[in-house]
């Protein structure tokens, strides 16, 4: 039965139990720039014991654990989650929707996400994290002694089911909850980058999940599936592992490429150039994504055809990035610039990442890749593109959409001095890694003996990643001081979206009326042709909500239980937790929830959105 | 243009630093496939840099250009796109993409071809007259955190120090006894994987007499940083008389003369010969130690000396986390028993000084 309003609560009680896709937007995003912190904490410590040779700052085997931890945390709990509060509070704002498709699964995914986090992390204090580097190799893996390595499993698995749960309900959301006139080639090109990136997550963490699964069953029932005395083949796990993580550096870009095309456009005041071969750039990347994966194991013995293949069709790859590039440039040439710090990451984006993306170029190069491979030129590489743009994307997506998520906007002032001391730190620290690389200095090396010409540059590296720590120290201090900021927040940068066309923060039904979209740009459109205000598509009428529930908690908290239960190969605990589990569906099921509406009259009565 | 600037003084140090450290550094290649593997990086490099002089100069332009004036209220023409600029940079690319692609997949296939196929002998290896040209095949496995150098053909172990004449060309199999492992001598030639359960190989000269570095390059556990190893290049003679020593070894190695080196030996056959042969005799759990006082460090990176051996057969694990060998205390080799012990371990050695 619909009630009119749900009693009041308090406001623990609400966002835990909240489905709003605004709140889990901020939950995914606060939670991401937490483990943001961690694993940056992890580089720094690092990065001191690189400082000098034979440091003894740290012992070999905590080393081995930070720099696991640092890679696979800034993955799969820092990034993506990041990535995904912008997808979660964004998306349905760009498409003029009232929530995602599923909104009890976008719950659930975010709080199994969480959940998988904690497990992960949980190894540190039970005796070692897992050792084996975030690609986790047989049998440097499956012979690892100690339990990191099974937290590193269940970790994995437990939030890349939330992981994927997302990128399903994305999917959903946007063939489906798109307003009136608003086509799939009248999407902001984030919301497609997000349509990209939850398809690449459709297809790609199921390898994962096998890959995990085995490397389970190797650890801990007694499989054989990794060893070689039994037959088994430890390459296989190099495909599956790769088969997801390519695609996974896919997921991790195309989001901030549709943040900067956001933001470029906004602060060009120019709509984007190229719009379609955007659009059918980021298809292609996402198709050759899947195609490119053999380049991380050139020197595994794949022999030359194989190599010889995977090295062209990752060439291939640099061609849409190129265009992208291109129409980028573009969207400026001809346009009004304005320099906020959004637009500043933005701007830092394309030299960084066009000199990430000819380093990638070169990795291709399957016959230099002898040389390249597992140095510190790959090291350079990856953080040159997933600092360069991934974490340039996020930065510039942070300054973009604070407003609208928080209700206040960040010092530019401050935001100014944390841009060029973090842009600095990042080319300092990874510059010169490139060289490094090719002078003789692995990568994954607790240490580097003197002698050998590389502590010059190592030290360089380290004083850069001090700058980077420095910079992001004043981003959280940004953050606490311009709490007062919270005059001129509906649309601060004169934006051309529809989420802009909201009030901040955003009411939980978001519109009103469900806005008639007549362009691309809708709000911009409006601006220029219309009032400034978006049509509506629906007469004013009452708005049905769904209801909150603890229900995903319990469910993320089941396949914890379990987890720690298949960890420490504990069959009562293992089915105590799947029990909870599947009582708790069972209850989701057999319980009727219809939501609830809000009437006309509460809506008027505080009706500010649509300006 | 900030960004060119910024990146000034690290040119500044990089020539300071040179290129690397001699025999170590990629950029410092000293055999063929190292110099193959150079230029194709420098060819990347170049049409690298040309895309990004293009990219960088488009870049300054728009945003000197472009910038926000002052009092500045315009609204921008707003572009669709451009066509022929699209057709431009779709295929400007893909052309110079095509400059890298196909010297790479032909070097990919000359690295991958050792010139010993199943039957017979490559024509590469073959000289003006139709002689097979030498070449020598060495399997080397690696294990946690050290590496054997096995010559099938000439039975001979050695440890560590991978010995290789000059000019002939070495046909290297790689194998694993425990986790994955990959052997890099970045002045000689890229790597290759060791993979437990597979044979992977691959090949080089060296044209000059030297001692070149070589690395593992796959994290294989706590000590993966100190897992280096050398090539010792010499003539093809001294190779000769170097294979045949180590593959039997002097008689006063197993008998040496000297009161203390006689004790020594004792204590090396009662403790160590089980792990470490000397030439066919005892086990190869540890490297082989026929010629171990020719080694330039021990353990793979300490400073060859009394003290660093002694260091190291007291507690292997403080110096090399992780690895196999058993520390010995005095409990089992007394101070006097150790003096005599390394005395017999310095006159390993099998080639004539």
């Amino acid at each position: 039965m619909a009630n009119s309003s749900p009693a009041k609560k308090s406001v623990l009680w609400d966002w835990l139990t909240t489905v709003d896709h605004k709140k889990i937007g901020i939950m995914y995003f606060l939670a991401g720039l937490f483990f943001f912190a961690v694993a940056g904490l992890e580089a720094i410590l690092m990065r001191i014991q690189l400082m000098f040779p034979e440091m003894s700052f740290l012992g070999e085997q905590t080393y081995n654990e930070l720099l696991t931890m640092h890679g696979t945390t800034m993955l799969f709990l820092a990034a993506m989650p990041l990535f995904f509060g912008f997808m979660n509070f964004v998306v349905p704002l760009q498409i003029g929707a009232r929530d995602v498709a599923f909104p009890f699964i976008n719950s659930l995914g975010f709080w199994l996400f969480l959940f998988g986090g904690i497990i992960l992390n949980v190894s540190w204090f039970t005796g070692g994290a897992p050792d084996a580097a975030w690609t986790s190799y047989v049998p440097l893996s499956s012979d690892s002694p100690g339990h990191g390595v099974d937290y590193y499993v269940m970790g994995l698995q437990v939030s890349g089911a939330g992981t994927l749960m997302s990128g399903i309900n994305f999917l959903v959301t946007i063939v489906n909850m798109r307003a009136p006139g608003m086509s799939m080639m009248r999407m902001p090109l984030f919301t497609w980058s997000t349509f990209v990136t939850s398809m690449l997550i459709l297809f790609a963490f199921p390898a994962l999940t096998v890959g995990l699964l085995l490397l389970m069953l190797d650890r801990i029932f007694g499989g054989a599936f990794f060893d070689v005395a039994m037959g088994g083949n430890v390459v296989i796990w190099q495909h599956l592992f790769w088969i997801f993580g390519h695609p996974e550096v896919y997921i991790l870009i195309l989001p901030a490429f549709g943040i900067f095309s956001e933001v470029i456009s906004t602060f060009a005041k120019k709509r984007l150039f190229g719009y379609s071969a955007m659009v059918f750039a980021t298809l292609i990347i996402g198709f050759l994504g899947f195609m490119v994966w053999a380049h991380h194991m050139f020197t595994v013995g794949m022999g030359p055809v194989a190599n010889a293949i995977f090295a062209v069709a990752t060439m291939a790859i640099a061609v849409p990035t190129g265009i992208k590039i291109f129409n980028w440039l573009l969207t400026l040439w001809g346009g009004r610039i304005r320099f906020t710090v959004a637009n500043l990451f933005a701007l830092a984006f394309i030299p960084s990442f066009v000199m990430g993306g000819v380093t990638g170029v070169m990795l291709a190069t399957s016959a230099a890749n002898y040389q390249f491979h597992d140095t510190y030129f790959v090291v350079a590489h990856f953080h040159y593109v997933i600092i360069g743009g991934s974490v340039f994307g996020i930065f510039a997506g942070t300054f973009y959409w604070w407003p609208k998520m928080f209700g206040y906007r960040l010092s530019e002032a401050w935001g100014k001095w944390f841009f060029w001391l973090f842009l600095i730190g990042f080319h300092m620290t990874f510059f010169v890694q490139h060289f490094l690389g090719l002078m003789g200095m692995p990568r994954r090396v607790a240490s580097y003996l003197d002698g050998q010409n590389l502590n010059d540059l190592n030290f360089i590296s380290t004083m850069g990643a001090f700058f980077m720590g420095t910079a992001f120290i004043l981003l959280v201090i940004n953050v606490l001081i311009s709490r007062k900021n919270t005059e001129n927040t509906d649309d601060p940068w004169d934006g051309r979206t529809l989420e802009w066309a909201t009030t901040s923060p955003v009411q939980e039904y978001n519109f009103a009326q469900t806005p008639l979209v007549r362009d691309l740009d809708a709000l911009f459109y409006e601006k220029m042709n219309g009032d400034g205000r978006m049509k509506a598509a629906e007469p004013l009428g009452d708005i049905h909500m769904p209801n909150g529930s603890i229900l995903p908690i319990f469910i993320a908290l089941g396949l914890s239980i379990a987890s720690f239960g298949v960890i420490y190969y504990s069959w009562p605990v293992i089915i105590g937790g799947l029990v909870v589990t599947f009582f708790t569906m069972m209850l989701r099921s057999v319980i009727e929830d219809h939501g609830y509406n809000i009437p006309v009259s509460e809506i008027t009565g505080e009706k500010g959105e649509d300006k | 243009m900030k960004h060119m600037l910024k990146l000034l003084p690290f040119s500044l140090i990089l020539l300071l630093a040179g290129c690397g450290m001699e025999n170590l550094s990629a950029l410092d290649p000293r055999g063929p496939v190292a110099e193959m593997q150079l230029s194709l990086i420098q060819l990347s490099l170049y049409i690298m840099i040309f895309v990004i002089v293009i990219v960088f100069s488009i870049y300054a332009f728009v945003l000197i250009r472009f910038r926000e004036r002052p009092g500045d209220t315009h609204i921008p023409k707003q572009v669709h796109g451009n066509r022929t600029l699209e057709f431009i940079w779709t295929t400007i690319p893909i052309l110079l993409l095509l400059l890298l692609a196909i010297p790479n997949v032909m070097d990919t296939f000359t690295l991958a071809d050792t010139g010993i196929p199943d039957e017979g002998v490559d024509e590469e290896l073959l000289d003006e007259d139709d002689e097979v040209q030498d070449y020598v095949v060495i399997e080397a496995h690696a294990h946690q955190f050290w590496w054997e150098f096995v010559y099938p053909d000439l039975g001979v172990n050695a440890g560590q120090d991978m010995y290789i004449p000059t000019d002939t060309r070495v046909i290297v199999e790689l194998e694993a006894s425990d986790v994955i492992h990959s052997f890099w001598v970045p002045a000689l030639a890229g790597k290759q994987d060791n993979v437990p359960g597979i044979t992977n190989d691959l090949w080089f000269e060296a044209p000059e007499e030297g001692i070149y570095m070589g690395k593992c390059t796959e994290i294989c556990g706590p000590s993966h940083w100190l897992m280096d190893f050398k090539v010792v290049a010499v003539d093809p003679d001294t190779f000769d008389s170097w294979a045949e020593t180590m593959a039997e070894p002097p008689e006063d190695q197993l008998e040496p003369e000297g009161e203390v080196a006689v004790e020594g030996r004792d204590i090396f056959v009662e403790n160590c010969i089980a792990c470490h042969a000397i030439g066919d005799e005892g086990g190869n759990t540890g490297p082989n130690f026929t010629n171990y006082s020719e080694r330039t460090v021990v353990a793979g990176f300490l400073e060859y000396s009394d003290d660093n051996l002694h260091d190291w057969i007291r507690d292997p694990d403080s110096l090399k986390p992780g690895n196999e060998m058993p520390g010995f205390g005095e409990e089992a080799i007394s101070d006097d028993e150790m003096d005599a012990l390394i005395e017999y371990i310095n006159t390993l050695s099998v080639l004539d000084e």
